[in-house]
């Protein structure tokens, strides 16, 4: 009963993770500009990388495998916010506005 | 159930790579490698568990180091590129 609870549970993370996935994918290639891109890029990549990777940790239950997927999960988390905050700062300093804004008067890069 | 998330992933490392070739920015290029990057750590992952072997695992981490460091290593040079013309274009 319990197993097969948990088997449920990982089925639905694991099916909810790949649709962020997906999600995600279509939004990177449908979005206007870049920063509405890195927007679904970055959002769904958190949430479908925790579904999939929890849902993955469920079906291992208490081995070597899920403290390996903890490490991956932690790792990712960390990174995949700096790498879109390097992004965001590389395309800004490039000069590349978002569509629709303008810099205020008094800005100095 | 392993087999149609690995599905997804796969289609949605198609769509970063369409967006990856076809820019338009290099800005846009360098995110969709990232997204790539990280949609291959997960493919490895669940492609681990979608054969057995969780030794597969090893790699995943390796990999999503090594797509860290490149990323950031990319950005740094653009920006530093950046950096350098605004600065010509000041000096003059």
């Amino acid at each position: 009963m319990m197993a097969q609870a948990l088997d449920i549970l990982s089925w639905a993370m694991l099916l909810a993770g790949a649709t962020f996935v997906f999600i995600g994918g279509v939004g990177v290639l449908r979005m206007p500009d870049l920063y509405t891109r890195m927007h679904a890029a970055s959002l769904t990549d958190t949430l479908g990388t925790l579904l999939l990777l929890g849902g993955l940790m469920l079906q291992s239950g208490l081995s070597l495998a899920t403290f390996k997927l903890l490490a991956v999960a932690v790792f990712l988390l960390l990174t995949a916010p700096t790498a879109t905050y390097a992004l965001a700062n590389a395309a800004l300093l490039a000069g590349r506005l978002p569509k629709g804004t303008t810099l205020p008067e008094d800005f100095k890069q | 159930m392993y087999l149609a998330a690995a599905l997804a992933i796969l289609i949605t490392m198609v769509l970063a790579l369409i967006r990856a070739l076809s820019g338009p920015s290099v800005y846009d290029r360098v995110l969709a490698v990232n997204l790539f990057g990280t949609k291959t750590v997960l493919l490895l992952s669940v492609v681990s568990f979608l054969y057995g072997r969780t030794d597969f695992l090893d790699l995943a981490l390796a990999y999503a180091l090594i797509n860290f460091i490149g990323v950031l290593a990319v950005l740094q040079f653009f920006e530093s590129r950046e950096r350098s013309n605004t600065d010509e274009a000041q000096g003059q």
